[in-house]
């Protein structure tokens, strides 16, 4: 039996502290320890991206990442996108365009959408397919996931009072 | 899928990582950004008793040019290699390959040393270094050593670093004038392993003739391939005649020794190990010309 690690890890702006086994993967630490079940286990190969979270400002497939790897980082996921109670221009933007059916890869594509648009704020289509390139879906043929990003940078983009009471 | 129990050590240098290793003999493994280790590890092809997370090292990140190399620190994040404007203009082949590996998400974390270390032939960037005659700097208990490329892939997940040893740096000598490259590469599907791929670095002379070429192999057997024959065939040829095109893409597709799986039979790879060769000629020469790098 390995030694237990202590660790601290920050998700969604609030420190966790837990001691946890080396081998422990981040994805179960937010779904097992924290609760945190939208981020979500797919293939478990580090190839659907369903478990994408953000780890200090990159995206990271948490499948692929040891809990104690994220020792001292910070985590965005899924729960943490929407802020009192107001979903944020992504999330708004997938329901809008029909960015998901069955939904299941939609937390890790919403991750990589929100890391792009942080970093791009008007990106082009191409850039858009390569950065969910990394993220499978099954049901939509991606289309209107490529739409749901540019509707939402389209959004972000607007001035701030406008962006809040089209969200109303 | 949970990997094996291990320990888990994150040291702050270089050296205590390094007497960490030799403590722990055989049994401990080094882990970086983990996007190779980790899968391994899920599938129990792995299971080090101890992890040495070279992750938290300070100092390891760098893309610079000094003393007559290309310096790339061996935490340097393939997504920083993208996003580096000095290779984006005179590295292209790098370039290329950083655009190839794995997926943006993947390419976050991992790194340049992982790539190279963790000895699989199916990786992009040992065929790139090969091409490029790069070399690589280690550190052990006996001190630091310098390792070629030519001399690093000895077998399928086997480079030539003693288990208490640590990749630190890779060097490519700096390109000269009229030089080029560019690293071609087939996949299913983003992410997939490569079918095969080839990067191909071409120097020419001021009449427009190969003076030197090098030719690394993805994919194309147990490991990464240096199609040595097929760089000589190039020297003192035209990199627009056909004929001598066609020859060193043969050469190269003979040095390969691909395996029939799911990707294809090792014929067609061969066929396709000859195709990229070609283009990667065509495409090399192209940038050499421009002194596009």
């Amino acid at each position: 039996m390995a030694e237990r690690r202590h660790i601290t890890v920050s998700v969604n702006g609030e420190p966790h502290e837990a001691d946890v086994e080396p081998r422990l993967l981040l994805l179960h630490f937010l779904r097992e320890n924290l609760g945190l079940t939208g981020t979500h286990s797919g293939c478990d190969t580090t190839n659907c991206g369903a478990c994408t979270v953000v780890m200090d400002g990159r995206t990271a497939k948490a499948c692929t990442v040891l809990a104690v790897q994220a020792d001292g980082r910070e985590i965005l996921t899924v729960e943490g996108l929407a802020q009192d109670g107001r979903l944020h221009p992504v999330q708004e933007a997938f329901l809008s365009e029909h960015g998901l059916q069955c939904g299941y890869c939609t937390p890790g594509m919403l991750m990589s959408a929100y890391a792009l648009l942080e970093k791009n704020h008007n990106p082009t289509e191409d850039e858009i397919r390569n950065a969910i390139s990394g993220n499978i879906c099954r049901c939509t043929g991606y289309l209107n996931v490529i739409h749901s990003v540019r509707r939402a940078a389209r959004k972000m983009n607007r001035p701030k009072t406008k962006h809040r009471q089209h969200l109303r | 899928m949970l990997p094996p129990a291990f320990d888990y050590a994150a040291p702050r240098s270089l050296s205590e990582a390094v007497d960490l290793l030799k403590s722990r003999g055989e049994g401990a493994k080094v882990i970086a950004g983990g996007q190779s280790l980790i899968p391994l590890l899920k599938l129990r092809l792995a299971a080090p008793s101890l992890l040495v997370d070279i992750g938290r090292i300070p100092g390891l990140e760098y893309i610079r040019e000094s003393e007559g190399f290309l310096r790339m620190g061996a935490l340097t994040r393939m997504a920083d290699v993208e996003a580096s404007p000095l290779l984006g203009k005179k590295y292209l082949m790098i370039h290329d390959a950083s655009k190839a590996i794995a997926d943006p998400i993947v390419r976050n974390l991992g790194t340049v040393g992982g790539n190279v270390s963790h000895g699989d032939p199916a990786n992009d960037l040992p065929a790139v270094m090969l091409a490029l005659d790069a070399e690589f700097a280690a550190l052990g208990p006996l001190g630091p050593r310098t390792i070629a490329a030519r001399d690093f892939f000895l077998d399928t997940y086997t480079v030539a670093l003693g288990h208490d040893e640590i990749l630190t740096e890779l060097r490519v000598p700096l390109p000269p004038p009229r030089s080029g490259g560019a690293y071609l590469k087939v996949e299913q599907k983003v992410a997939d392993f490569a079918t095969a791929g080839a990067a191909v670095f071409l120097q020419l002379n001021p009449k427009g003739e190969c003076a030197g070429a090098g030719i690394g192999l993805t994919a194309a057997g147990p490991k990464a391939i240096k199609a040595a024959k097929a760089e000589e065939a190039l020297v003192g040829r035209k990199a627009t005649d056909p004929e001598a095109v066609k020859n060193a893409a043969a050469l190269a597709a003979d040095a390969s020794d691909p395996a029939s799986d799911i990707r294809g039979t090792a014929e067609y790879k061969r066929d396709l190990i000859r195709l990229l060769v070609a283009r990667g000629v065509e495409r090399a020469y192209g940038r050499a010309k421009g002194g596009a790098g």
